[in-house]
């Protein structure tokens, strides 16, 4: 084996270390639009979120607003500027809380083991169990539409598959050679799990937080649509989607135009999480195909 | 021109993911003739496997052939399509690997695994290859030829699955084999019979072969010619005879140096004046779940001296290892760590006793944390056992590298920046960041290479001479135990069959199985394998494997002298020899093994 030099080599840029490919440079560019579009929101908008601008209910591109008017003759525009905030915070704050539970089982039941991950395992295949939309419906139709409700529930949906990837994580980790030399040292569980285990498990989780990410967007959007989600006046892509449906018949865009944000939102996520687990793992598909 | 493969100028280069290609092969050339076997030895990271892989028009992923020609059969197949290369592999050249339990599919029996080739290559229909390849376990040596097939890999042996893998290879006929340290993973009991059936095999059919190998001993004795590389070149390149015996390149000389003498030769450590216990191991049990691995073993070990644990795979090594540190809970008998009895179970051990037995672990690339730099994995133990901090840590992560050889400014880096040699050395250095009575190696050199494992004994050695720390040292390497141990253990399926002063241990009289291990160690003598593996141990050896929990004496299945209604029924006696011996065996005393 080959001593390593001591010398840095320099690197070209920040860009050229992080070796991105052209999709993940293009869902990155879209996720930073819309991020900027969220901050900025109220001052880029032209008109308010649920202020009506037209008599015309589905006016066609152009006419009234640039991108139309919904059912109720508001700004299709604006209602899309302002439901990018909602939807991105709200799908931000189900999935920190579904990690918040499910990292922390998980990785629970793999130092515990026993009981503890018999019980706790068990009880989540249960949930598993039940379809995610229907479990939904029954704890919100149960506790009421209010944000609160909406997070945790969804939060809780979402846990389940985390719990599953942090166990196999803390599993796989667990039994590795630097973990029993520190049980070895005398080391206490917290001190293993955070300063052995979970360094090591940082690259699937964050690619794990990706793609809970993009199924909370879908998720939340799905309940919206149910009418179930946010609700009126304020603006939620999936509520968009719900609202103008019916504009569909009339030959309004309405409808079509926050779908394909939703879209555009989970893909270049999806992207992005590819780009990053490959990297991970060695080398991304398109520098295999550049060879 | 009788060459099956002849190599010209062939370049490789490779790279890192998503980086620049760097040479690896440069410039490289050889021939094989029919019938003739050519080694190509070299340290890890020399290329060899590499350069075998190109043989067949092959490259790793993320290695490309950048230049060079392979003549196969006096075509060159650089030239060739990838589709028209592919019908080439198996049929004219096939590849043993390393690790035979990996290459197989554990769903599929083997019969259908080895016929895969010529039945893709259109030999014959199933039926018929199905009866030609039990010829071939046959010529193999393999137990039951006919049934063999319809097992599957998870079903036979290690030492078996490895000839089942050339059986697959030879299923076509090949004019070129190639063998990618087929041996390596097997313990030496096992190495024999597989080099005997590879040896037999090439010679048998004709084939030309490539065997990729660091090992000097094995090249002996299957080699006609060698070459030596390094770095990606070749060194030297030579007949058996003159590489071993009047070897022309410094780097060659060096490799020979490293190779250790036989266990009965080296000069052995004479066991040091009684000193105090640091650790006591008393009729200790212990196994995993409802398998019970180890079975009454004491051991005792000194302080500031050396207790070898030799055995093949599988025989509690590491289980006693862990037993000691209280990784694995023992079930019965107890351990003592400075006089003092220790919880079975570590969580219940007070710190003291904790710091005091350290262990180190066989792979250096999984013991270290990735994600820690050299600074936190060592100055954890200095903070955790003594209470450093700060500025006096940092001088103590400083003094700890400095003692094992390192340079001071390796604190700031990560263990993936460090060689497998250097990362051991950390590895060490963490056991000795606690100050311990005693330090548990298990298998410490065991996945260096031979130069860089001599270094890290020494550096052994002199640890034990500066700070008078004591280490049970775990290895299936005879020869190293034999040079380094005071005091010797021999372990057979989780029992101890002998164990005394290491010089008693290594010359006679012998326990059945000590003198299988010692004579099966490889010699650099040319034709000593014939030798070895026509005596009636040796045979005896490869009829049965090793069984745990056996109710009589473990060894009766595989030993020639077991008597037979005495052995399997009831467990041996311990013989007390002269000069502290003890030997395990219903053979009196004046019957064991002598030579």
């Amino acid at each position: 084996m080959s001593e390593t030099s001591d010398t840095v080599v320099p690197r070209a840029s920040v860009f050229a270390g992080l070796r991105l490919t052209w999709t993940a440079m293009i869902a990155g560019s879209i996720l930073l639009f819309w991020l900027v579009l969220a901050l900025f929101g109220p001052w880029i908008a032209p008109h308010g979120e649920a202020e009506i601008i037209s008599g015309q209910t589905f006016a066609p591109l152009g006419e009234g607003g640039l991108l139309g008017t919904d059912k109720l003759g508001r700004d299709v525009l604006s209602r899309l500027i302002y439901g990018v905030r909602t939807t991105l915070l709200l799908a931000l704050v189900t999935t920190v809380v579904s990690f918040a539970f499910g990292v922390t089982l998980g990785f629970a039941a793999a130092i515990l083991k026993g009981w503890f991950d018999i019980v706790v395992s068990r009880i989540v295949e249960a949930f598993m169990a039940f379809p995610s939309t229907l479990l939904a419906l029954v704890i919100i139709g149960a506790f009421g539409t209010s944000i609160t409700v909406l997070v945790l529930t969804v939060g809780l949906v979402l846990s389940t598959s985390v719990f599953r990837v942090s166990r196999a994580l803390g599993y796989d980790i667990g039994v590795m050679d630097f973990v029993e030399a520190a049980r070895a040292r005398g080391e206490g569980t917290w001190w293993i799990l955070t300063r052995e285990i979970l360094p090591n498990c940082m690259a699937p989780l964050i690619a794990e937080f990706g793609l809970r990410f993009t199924f909370s967007i879908l998720f939340l959007s799905g309940l919206s649509f149910l009418g179930l989600g946010i609700q009126e006046p304020a603006a939620d892509w999936g509520l968009m989607v719900q609202e103008n449906v019916g504009g569909l018949f009339l030959g309004s865009s309405a409808a079509l135009i926050p779908a394909a944000c939703i879209a555009s939102l989970t893909v270049s996520m999806n992207l992005l999480v590819d780009w990053f687990q490959q990297r991970q793992q060695g080398e991304t598909v398109l520098e295999k195909i550049d060879q | 021109m009788n060459d099956i493969i002849t190599i010209k100028n062939l370049k490789i280069e490779g790279r890192p993911p998503g980086g620049e290609y760097v040479s690896i092969v440069k410039d490289l050339s050889l021939n094989v003739r029919k019938g003739e076997v050519l080694a190509l030895i070299g340290e890890s990271g020399s290329g060899k496997s590499t350069i075998s892989l190109a043989a067949m028009g092959f490259a790793r992923p993320g290695c490309r052939i950048a230049g060079g020609e392979v003549w196969l059969n006096g075509r060159n197949i650089m030239a060739l399509s990838p589709r028209e290369r592919h019908a080439l592999r198996g049929d004219e050249v096939s590849y043993v690997a390393q690790s035979a339990a990996a290459s197989f599919n554990p769903a599929l029996r083997i019969g259908k695994q080895v016929i895969e080739a010529p039945l893709w290559h259109g030999v014959g229909d199933a039926a018929a290859l199905t009866a030609t390849t039990v010829e071939l376990y046959r010529k193999l040596d393999l137990p039951n030829p006919e049934t063999v097939g319809q097992k599957f890999p998870h079903q036979v042996s290690g030492g078996q699955l490895q000839r089942l893998m050339a059986a697959m290879a030879m299923s076509c006929g090949p004019d070129l084999l190639i063998l990618d340290e087929p041996t390596t993973a097997l313990d030496v009991t096992t190495q024999i019979e597989v080099l005997k059936a590879f040896k037999d095999i090439i010679r048998d059919q004709g084939t030309a072969a490539i065997y990729v190998t660091h090992d000097l001993a094995v090249v002996a004795q299957v080699a006609d010619r060698i070459l030596v590389l390094k770095n990606g070149e070749m060194v030297e390149e030579g007949s058996t005879d003159q590489i071993l015996h009047n070897p022309q390149h410094e780097y060659t000389r060096t490799l020979m140096a490293a190779v250790r003498p036989a266990p009965h030769l080296v000069d052995h450590v004479r066991a040091s004046a009684a000193q105090a216990t640091v650790v006591s191991v008393r009729n200790v049990t212990a196994g995993y779940g409802a398998l019970t691995i180890l079975s009454d073993v004491s051991v005792d070990v000194r302080a500031a001296s050396v207790v070898g644990v030799i055995g093949e795979s599988g025989c509690g090594k590491s289980t006693l290892a862990r037993v000691v540190a209280g990784l694995t809970p023992l079930r019965a008998g107890k351990i003592m760590l400075d006089g003092q009895v220790a919880a079975p179970n570590l969580n219940d051990r007070p710190r003291a006793a904790l710091k005091d037995c350290q262990i180190v672990f066989q792979m250096a690339d999984t013991a270290l944390n990735p994600r820690q730099r050299i600074n936190d994995i060592l100055g954890r133990p200095l903070e955790f056992y003594q209470g450093l901090k700060g500025s006096a840590r940092a001088d103590r992560v400083g003094d700890l590298l400095e003692l094992v050889d390192l340079p001071r400014n390796f604190a700031s880096r990560y263990p993936g920046e460090l060689s497998g040699g250097q990362k051991q050395r950390i590895n060490l250095a963490r056991a000795l960041a606690a100050d311990p009575k005693v330090i548990l190696c298990d298998e410490v050199t065991s996945a260096l290479d031979t130069v860089v494992a001599a270094g890290v004994i020494e550096l052994l050695k002199s640890l034990k001479d500066k700070l008078g720390v004591a280490y049970m040292f775990i290895s299936h390497d005879l020869s190293t135990v034999a040079s380094f141990a005071d005091e010797v253990v021999v372990l057979y399926a989780g029992r101890v069959v002998e164990q005394g002063p290491s010089k008693a241990v290594f010359s006679p009289p012998f326990h059945p199985y000590t003198k299988l291990l010692l004579s099966s160690v490889p010699e650099m003598r040319q034709g000593w394998l014939e030798g070895v593996a026509d005596t009636s141990e040796a045979k005896a050896a490869s009829a049965g494997s090793v069984v745990i929990g056996a109710k009589g004496c473990p060894f009766s299945n595989r030993c020639a002298l077991a008597i037979v209604g005495t052995c399997e029924k009831t467990a041996p006696p311990i013989r007390e020899l002269p000069g502290r011996l003890q030997i395990a065996c219903h053979l009196p005393a004046a019957q064991l093994p002598l030579t």
